[in-house]
């Protein structure tokens, strides 16, 4: 029997779930060098319900880490409306920590001293800190290294430190620009499986929203991914995928699901290479 | 282990110190008139000069001084400069003026300053602040500017926000820039300090500048009161704000092995 034909598992039902961001008609527009308008983001609409975990999919360019910062409130030049729990967002907040593709760990401060620094930052009182950034370095399995600065650390060990630093606010949305991207495969495998684990674990209770231009990533982590287009930036196909947790690259529906985003997105180039050379 | 590497610490500048010493002798040996002393001869003055007390006592005085100009420097340079960093209007109205004090030699100070002040103690110290706060300023405006904006997103992210953001994130970010500026400020502060006692021969003001300036052609006691000059400037460069500097560096990974 040919494995890619086997039936899908049924999909999370999700529909009575809270709708966690409400985007609609997103547009966002920079300008470049040149002084000339560009347009980054193009009309997006989309939900997120809670507990999700939507990837963003798109090549570079395509304006899908404008979105991304929209989300996090770092970035308010833009037009159309964006509702997080019903409300406008007016802001960044703990509520939505955010991986970067870089790190982004305090330099000045131990690996364990950064945790520490956000659970200050939410209010936990100086005595439970220690204890509970602890708690978190076990978690991605830094211990041993809880008082290293991070500059001794490896690239991964430094990204899996930012997800300890990221989730030990207690956030309700894990906002991911890429956080994979600076890593080699081994680190990126790692980390891969550390936040489908906490997801997984956090039994639809947090909302995670990952940016990548990977489709083997996206099939990998998200039940759910947004295709986007080349720039400007508008949404072409939103691809449910049904697989169950924990998985692996080699799993047949994900290889399955791989193969077809990729075929979305070759027909997709196609057809900007027909617009681009129509007489 | 200690012991090596104290000598590798240490052997370099001893040899360029040596070499120093050497180049000089026979730059002595080859003037026939006494305008190049014997460092022996120097080496005489500078101990004369301690035993006296003459040089201990100006060295002293021009540390009090330059403590009262320098700390007072810091506070302007870093007052000002962080609030600069914070407001783009005030930047852009009044960093060009600092600029242009910053560019100003130090010692166009003086004449006003005499005329303000008298032949003073407080005409040299206000020389001293001219030579300083606009390097202390500049150099702090940059310290923030050059904050990686990655750290301060991240903050915000975090949860932080104003002064929580500034006191956690942005001063401890700001820290390497900011020393660097300190040490600048320093050599700034030194030579106005010098210069200002040269040329000022105020009334009780023995400094060291003053001493240079009442040697008249004795060369082993100039000699020996410029090496006092550039030791003491070094030896703060060095053993407070290098190994300040190192250690602010070396926790944040920003140091070469």
């Amino acid at each position: 029997m040919n494995p890619a034909s086997l039936p899908l598992q049924p999909a999370p039902d999700r529909a009575d779930a809270r709708v966690k961001f409400e985007v609609r008609d997103l547009v966002r527009t920079r300008t470049s060098a040149s002084g000339a308008s560009v347009t980054a983001v193009d009309n997006v609409s989309f939900d997120v319900r809670q507990g999700e975990f939507v990837c963003l999919l798109g090549p570079s360019g395509c304006g899908k880490t404008s979105i991304l910062n929209i989300l996090a409130g770092l970035d308010r030049q833009h037009s159309g409306q964006v509702h997080m729990d019903g409300k406008p967002l007016t802001g960044p907040g703990p509520d939505r920590a955010v991986l970067f593709q870089e790190p982004a760990l305090f330099p000045w401060l131990s690996v364990r001293a950064n945790i520490e620094l956000a659970l200050k930052f939410v209010g936990v009182p100086a005595q439970a800190r220690a204890d509970r950034a602890m708690d978190w370095l076990r978690n991605v399995r830094l211990e041993r290294f809880a008082d290293a600065q991070p500059h001794e650390l490896s690239m991964g060990m430094r990204q899996r430190a930012a997800l300890a630093r990221a989730l030990a606010g207690d956030p309700d949305v894990l906002l991911g620009d890429e956080p994979f991207g600076s890593l080699d495969a081994q680190a990126r495998e790692l980390l891969q499986n550390e936040v489908q684990r906490v997801w997984v674990e956090s039994e639809n209770t947090k909302t995670f929203v990952f940016v990548t231009h990977n489709v083997r990533e996206a099939a990998l982590l998200a039940d759910r991914v947004l295709v986007m287009s080349a720039a400007p930036g508008h949404l072409i196909e939103e691809v449910k995928i049904h697989a169950p947790w924990p998985r692996q690259l080699d799993d047949v529906l994900v290889a399955r699901v791989v193969s077809e985003i990729h075929e979305l997105l070759m027909e997709e180039v196609d057809k900007t290479v027909a617009r681009e050379t129509a007489p | 282990m200690r012991v090596k590497r104290l000598r590798r610490e240490l052997t370099p500048p001893l040899a360029g110190m040596a070499s120093l010493i050497l180049i000089w002798a026979v730059l002595a040996a080859l003037t026939s008139t006494n305008s190049i002393p014997w460092p022996a001869d120097a080496w005489r003055a500078l101990w004369h000069g301690v035993a006296d007390g003459s040089l201990s006592t100006a060295a002293g005085k021009t540390l009090v001084r330059l403590a009262f100009g320098f700390g007072v420097s810091i506070l302007i340079g870093t007052a000002l400069g962080f609030a600069l960093a914070l407001n783009e209007f005030a930047r852009r109205a009044v960093r060009p003026l600092v600029v242009a004090l910053q560019i100003t030699p130090f010692i166009a100070w003086l004449p006003l300053a005499v005329i303000w002040f008298g032949a003073t103690e407080r005409a040299v110290v206000f020389v001293t602040i001219m030579g300083a706060f606009p390097s202390m300023t500049l150099a702090t405006i940059q310290a923030f500017r050059q904050v990686p904006p990655l750290y301060s997103r991240a903050g915000r992210t975090m949860g932080a926000s104003g002064w929580t953001l500034y006191r956690n994130v942005l001063f401890p970010a700001a820290l390497p820039g900011y020393m660097a500026g300190l040490q600048q400020a320093w050599g700034f502060a030194w030579k106005a300090l010098m210069a200002a006692e040269l040329i000022v021969a105020a009334v009780g003001s023995n400094g060291l500048g003053n001493l240079l300036d009442q040697a008249g052609r004795n060369v082993p006691v100039i000699v020996a009161t410029v090496a006092v000059i550039a030791l003491i400037g070094v030896a703060v460069d060095y053993l407070v704000f290098g190994l300040l500097d190192r250690r602010v560096r070396g926790k944040r990974g920003l140091l070469q092995i």
